[in-house]
């Protein structure tokens, strides 16, 4: 395929620029958050309102009691709404959703996942899109940075089980953060010209004479939150490829900027919240080299594609090209937003692959808003526990031991994600009824499966759209490893979080491994590539390279 | 590792093939497990006369050897201690005791023979002893029991403990008053306070520890299992999906294959290695003669961030000699000289001793003649007092006064706080010549007379205190692997800061008592610091027990060796150094050997995944980058080199991986490109090498 080398570099070279700019002030401000002791009056009113004391401080069972409570209200609400949806306001006309894909979309936004079963604009009104789904956006994503705060403050307290107030981390990541950064975001897509109209749908005479019937709606205020908070479901089936959404190739560069920036200004909020600036450069650098080596590969596995597979190439949008679709697709696949530009079902085998890999590394280049941190952070403490080890010292990671309790926490968080993808598959495959719904013959059918999977259980949302998966068994399938691969890593997070606030602080000597600096990116990022990506490497084989590796 | 050993090893290596045994290691249980369905499956194919039936059973032989070599590296771990247990076993023979019985004998009584100073005494086995029975014990005894001398004084050969032949002193009172089970008096007579119940005695224990009976998983052991057996799960599950995954691409392997799979992915390396590193850690201590309670004691001391070290005998020789004595203005040197003699005539201490030489040396012949008669009143150096002398009285030949003469010798402080109560007073020069002494890290004594009316400073006896070579530079290492160093001493604070710059340690307490000691531990621990420590009296024993690792000396009280978890037999106190770094090597040899492990499997992906799936998926071949002549040949060389890969790692596991004293940062760098960069190529190579070989068996090569 045809890649312009030079359009790529442009357009990363701009992003480079811009988010380099961007991460210490925001992160800054992000630690000034959620660090600050004032409460806002419209925060104060929502208290009182909900009969939250702000003051209280949280054991970790109370704060993750909390967020499963809030986690759990939202799926319910969000369901019977959709149910429901016929006797709603705003329903534009459309009545009930069928039960299995309500349930598989409730849990898919509130788990920040946004896999849609469903096609938007012909299922739901924007009653339920801006009223429920666009509000799951701002607070799944809020929810992500609240255990990753959490997970911080567990580093930093000592001598204490408490990590925070969850319910003043929910509000000030969504009224302070995510609502003053999406009103900027969405303004400046209206501007590139995403539509934002109260308009029904519109009918339009081609130059042939057909009718076509053009949707419209309130798209660029969802479009904004979908891409900051690293969700990414569509107002439209189409997504970021459709044209009312992503206009242009600035909107296109200015999309994968807004994916982009939250996650990669925190790592510059843990270094000032930790009280050392390098731990986070430390972070960012791995999650930097990560990202721009997949996107060279992407872009080199793109263009490099000279076969003439069915269907390979279809899903690219003919406006935007082939450099920021190897953009988006990599940048949506190493967050866990999964908007996408370009139908990944249609990347050529090996690209696809590489989406693939993105999410297996676990989402931490950068990662999901919250979750990429706090994924990284859990490989640190691996990494911290191989390394502290091999300098003959019981590891230490910030002043905090590194024990068997700690690591019970770490090794199950890393056995989750990974179980979650490939007994999805497994047991999908070895059902023909369930293998059915992914239609592509050989190993293309087989990636359908196992990308539907990877994403769910990594809460990523994007698809290999050939698959359908709104029938119960794989709608169920779907939203049990969306829920279990979304809820057990954070309650293991909030957990290590307690068990490490507990510990009392020991001082760093020469001979405490150092969690900064180029060697310790170097061991962290090994042990991602190795424990995480390199687990799948059979299933990858059996299906990407299977279809992309011709002798 | 050799020859012999691994032979004498080969059957208990054999017998912890028990899986209720395995159970413990879930690494290799996986194998174990693994190896029964192979050779299960290799049976039913032998049966119907399948094709890959040589293949599957060569596999399936690997597969049983892997288990083997794991248990074979814990068992030559263990074996290593044997022979130590069996010669100390042969010291713990049973031997009768001469009970002391606690009434007093009637004069005449029957039964008992009858002992001198009025107990009697009864003959009983060694093993019916109770704690707190008295034991007399002459030379030619083997001490039944440990115990504190409480009578006497005897010279004690230890050399069944201690491996040393020099007969050591032990006394009653004082910090030499232990006595252990097993040893032999050589000579004199000594009444023991048995301190330990049969079978719970030093020996016990100590046999017990190099048999490894008692070897207990420590913190970082049990938490390097529970991440291995979380990558063993995750690579089960990952297996497991393949089988239907590769069912829907009608590429299904036949189940030995799988397992194969399965084996070289889980960390087996590091799994089959992790108990003989531990073994083989403890055994680093005993042969150096130092004994812990536990293995978490030795895995602590690699943690340690903070050593209190006695100056005396750890950092300097500890006997320090008078090399000057400084006369106060207007008193004659003869004077001073005479009456330091004095001072320590009843001194028995090395530096008491060197005065008296250095006094006789240098006073003219007709003074140094005063003995030590009955009369003489002697007052014992105490640490409160810190002043040592004797009392003259009236008549005596070296007391030309009416009244009683005291003669006092002590620290500068102590002597001048006595002179001033007595209406003395401290000159100018001594102050300054005390200051002096003390800034070259000399020790100053005081030599001071009182006879009722006014105390006067006679002068100064210089004491030189020599710093032990070598030690300099050992601080400076202690320092670069971030561990600080306390030197602890009764000295003043001019006298310590002297020698702890001479020695380069990083703070120093002086006038230390005891109870400092104690405080300066709660101090770093507060900061959230390790500390270790060394000790032999009694009155350390509340700093040994508080101490994150104490070691006791093996010359000291039976309360510093119950407060301490490590006891030195050798009675060094430098060796704490040593101690630590043993702890240290603990810990990078197992996590040298994970990353070893878990590199490896990058290779093992490239050989094993193509071999699976080429036939089916012809493009798969392009990742059989080793260019591996056949599946068959590929599974089969990734198998036996991963199998092989432990034993050739026996010996570093045993050895431990070579340890300096560096930074962390240097530390991590050079065992990641040793072991994690030539952990991803070794195998590259091992993996190709093998298949060279492999590739000739029949219908393996194709």
């Amino acid at each position: 395929m045809d890649l312009n080398i030079f359009s790529l570099a442009t357009q990363l070279a701009i992003l480079i620029v811009v988010l380099a700019a961007l991460q210490q002030p925001l992160g800054k401000y992000l630690a000034a958050t959620f660090t600050s002791h004032k409460h806002l009056a419209v925060e104060r009113g929502l208290y009182k309102l909900s009969g939250v004391d702000p003051q209280a401080d949280q054991h970790w069972k109370v704060y993750l009691r909390s967020l499963l409570a809030f986690s759990i209200v939202s799926i319910v609400v969000l369901f019977l709404a959709q149910l429901l949806q016929g006797i709603l306001p705003f329903n534009q006309g459309l009545g009930a959703v069928d039960p299995w894909v309500a349930m598989n979309t409730a849990v898919s936004f509130v788990t920040n996942t946004n896999w849609q079963t469903y096609v938007p604009e012909s299922t739901l009104g924007f009653g339920i899109q801006m009223m429920l789904l666009a509000v799951q956006n701002f607070l799944s994503a809020a929810v992500g940075l609240a255990v990753v705060v959490a997970l911080i403050r567990g580093l930093v307290r000592a001598q204490t089980s408490n990590l925070g107030n969850f319910w003043v981390d929910l509000s000030r990541g969504t009224i302070r953060v995510l609502l003053p950064l999406a009103v900027i975001g969405a303004v400046v897509l209206m501007v590139t010209g995403v539509i934002q109209n109260w308009g029904g749908t519109s009918i339009h005479t081609l130059v042939t004479g057909a009718a076509q019937t053009v949707p419209g709606g309130p798209v660029a205020s969802q479009e904004a939150i979908k891409l900051l908070g690293t969700n990414g479901g569509g107002y439209f089936n189409a997504n970021s490829a459709h044209p009312f959404e992503n206009p242009t190739a600035f909107s296109s560069l200015f999309e994968v900027f807004l994916i982009l920036l939250i996650p990669f200004s925190l790592p510059a909020m843990y270094g000032r919240m930790v009280g050392d600036k390098r731990q986070g450069y430390t972070v960012l650098t791995v999650m930097v080299a990560f990202w721009l080596g997949s996107t060279a590969l992407m872009a080199w596995a793109t263009a490099a594609f000279s076969g003439s597979g069915t269907s390979v190439g279809e899903g690219f949008e003919q406006r935007l090209g082939v450099a920021p679709s190897a953009l988006f697709a990599t940048a949506t696949t190493l967050t866990s937003t999964g908007a996408v530009n370009v139908a990944h079902d249609s990347l050529p085998p090996l690209a696809g692959g590489l989406a693939m890999l993105n999410m297996m590394l676990g989402e931490i280049a950068p990662g999901g808003v919250g979750s990429g941190l706090y994924g990284m952070l859990i490989l640190a403490v691996v990494a911290v526990f191989i390394g502290g080890l091999m300098v003959g010292r019981t590891p230490e990671f910030l002043g905090k031991k590194i024990g068997a309790p700690q690591m019970k926490l770490v090794a199950l968080y890393i056995l989750i994600t990974p179980t979650l993808a490939l007994l999805g598959t497994a047991i999908t495959v070895a059902m023909p009824a369930l293998a059915a719904a992914a239609p592509a013959q050989g190993p293309h059918g087989f990636s359908e499966i196992l990308y539907a999977f990877t994403s769910a259980a990594n809460n990523n949302g994007s698809a290999f759209g050939g698959i359908t998966s709104s029938g119960p068994g794989l709608a169920t399938l779907l939203a049990l490893a969306m829920l279990l691969g979304r809820f057990l890593p954070i309650a293991l997070v909030l957990a290590l979080a307690g068990s490490l606030a507990k510990q009392r602080k020991i001082p760093a000597t020469t001979g405490t491994l150092a969690t900064h600096g180029p060697l310790f990116a170097v061991l962290l990022g090994g042990i991602s590539l190795i424990l995480t990506a390199l687990t799948y490497f059979p299933a990858l084989a059996l299906g990407p390279a299977a279809e992309g590796l011709l002798k | 590792m050799n020859l012999n050993n691994t032979l004498a090893a080969l059957p208990l290596a054999f017998r912890k093939l028990n899986p209720r045994q395995m159970v413990h290691s879930p690494v290799m249980f996986t194998v174990l497990i693994g190896s029964l369905v192979c050779t299960a499956v290799s049976i039913q194919q032998l049966a119907i006369g399948s094709d890959s039936a040589v293949f599957s059973i060569i596999v399936t032989v690997w597969l049983w050897l892997t288990v083997l070599f794991g248990n074979l590296s814990e068992a030559i771990a263990e074996g290593r201690g044997k022979a130590q247990a069996d010669s100390l076993r042969a010291a713990r023979t049973s031997v009768m005791a001469r009970r002391r019985t606690r009434a007093l004998v009637p004069a005449g009584g029957s039964g008992a023979a009858q002992a001198g100073d009025g107990y009697a005494e009864e003959l009983v086995p060694g093993t019916d002893l109770k704690v707190g029975d008295g034991v007399i014990c002459e030379a030619g005894d083997l001490i039944p029991s440990d115990g504190d001398v409480i009578e006497g004084l005897a010279s004690v050969d230890e050399s069944a403990i201690t491996g040393e032949s020099a007969p050591v002193i032990r006394e009653s009172g004082g910090d030499r008053s232990s006595v252990t089970g097993g040893t032999m008096v050589l000579s004199d007579r000594i009444v023991i306070r048995i301190t330990a119940a049969s079978g719970k005695t030093f020996l016990d224990r100590m046999i017990s520890l190099v048999e490894g009976a008692t070897r207990q998983k420590t913190p970082n052991e049990i938490a390097l299992n529970v991440l291995l057996a979380s990558l063993t799960i995750v690579f089960v599950v990952a297996v497991m999906t393949l089988a239907p995954m590769a069912n829907f691409a009608n590429a299904l392997p036949t189940p030995v294959v799988l397992v194969a799979l399965l084996v070289c992915l889980i960390p087996t390396t590091i799994g089959a290695l992790v108990p003989a590193i531990g073994i083989a850690g403890m055994d680093r201590l005993i042969q150096r003669n130092v004994l812990a309670t536990s293995g978490r004691a030795v895995e602590t001391a690699g943690d340690i961030t903070t050593l209190l070290l006695d100056k005396t005998g750890t950092i300097t020789y500890g006997n320090r000699r008078a090399v000057a004595f400084v006369p106060a203005d207007g008193v004659d040197q003869q004077l001073l000289i005479e009456t330091a003699r004095l001072s320590s005539l009843a001194d028995e201490t090395p530096e008491g001793r060197s005065i008296v030489d250095l006094a006789e040396k240098d006073a003219a012949p007709q003074d140094a003649t005063a003995t030590l008669t009955p009369d003489v009143e002697v007052i014992e150096f105490s640490a409160v007092t810190r002043m040592s002398g004797l009392n003259l009285p009236v008549g005596h030949p070296a007391n030309p006064t009416p009244s009683v003469l005291e003669v006092r010798k002590g620290a500068a402080t102590a002597v001048e706080h006595y002179a001033k109560e007595r209406g003395g007073f401290l000159p100018q020069e001594l102050e300054e010549a005390v200051l002096k002494i003390s800034g070259t890290g000399g020790t100053p004594l005081l030599v001071a007379t009182y006879s009722g009316g006014r105390a006067q400073v006679l002068g100064v006896i210089h004491l030189a205190d020599v710093v032990k070579p070598g030690m300099k530079e050992r601080f400076a290492e202690l320092r670069a692997m971030g561990i600080k160093t306390i030197m602890i001493t009764g000295d003043n604070k001019i006298t310590a800061a002297a020698i702890a710059a001479e020695a380069g340690v990083d703070d120093f307490v002086a006038e230390a008592t005891p109870e400092d000691k104690l405080a300066v531990i709660k101090a770093e621990q507060e900061a959230g610091r390790l500390v270790a420590m060394t000790g032999d009296g009694t009155n350390d024993a509340p700093a040994l027990a508080a101490a994150d690792v104490g070691v006791a000396m093996n010359s000291g009280t039976s309360a510093a060796k119950e407060a301490a978890n490590m006891v030195d037999l050798d009675s060094d106190p430098t060796k704490l150094i040593d101690i630590v770094g043993i702890g240290k090597q603990l810990l990078i040899t197992r996590g040298s050997l994970t990353t070893f492990s878990v590199a490896n499997d990058v290779a093992k992906y490239f050989a094993i995944v193509p071999a699976l799936f080429a036939a089916t998926f012809p493009g798969l071949g392009l990742l059989n980058i080793m260019g591996l002549s056949s599946p068959e040949s590929a599974i089969l060389s990734a198998v036996i080199f991963n199998a092989l890969v432990i034993v050739a790692l026996v010996p570093l596991a045993l050895r431990g991986v070579k340890y300096r004293a560096v930074s962390a940062a240097k530390a991590l760098s050079r065992n990641l490109l040793i072991f994690g960069l030539g952990g991803v190529i070794a195998p590259f190579i091992g993996i190709k090498l093998i298949d060279l070989m492999v590739s000739l068996i029949p219908t393996i090569g194709h």
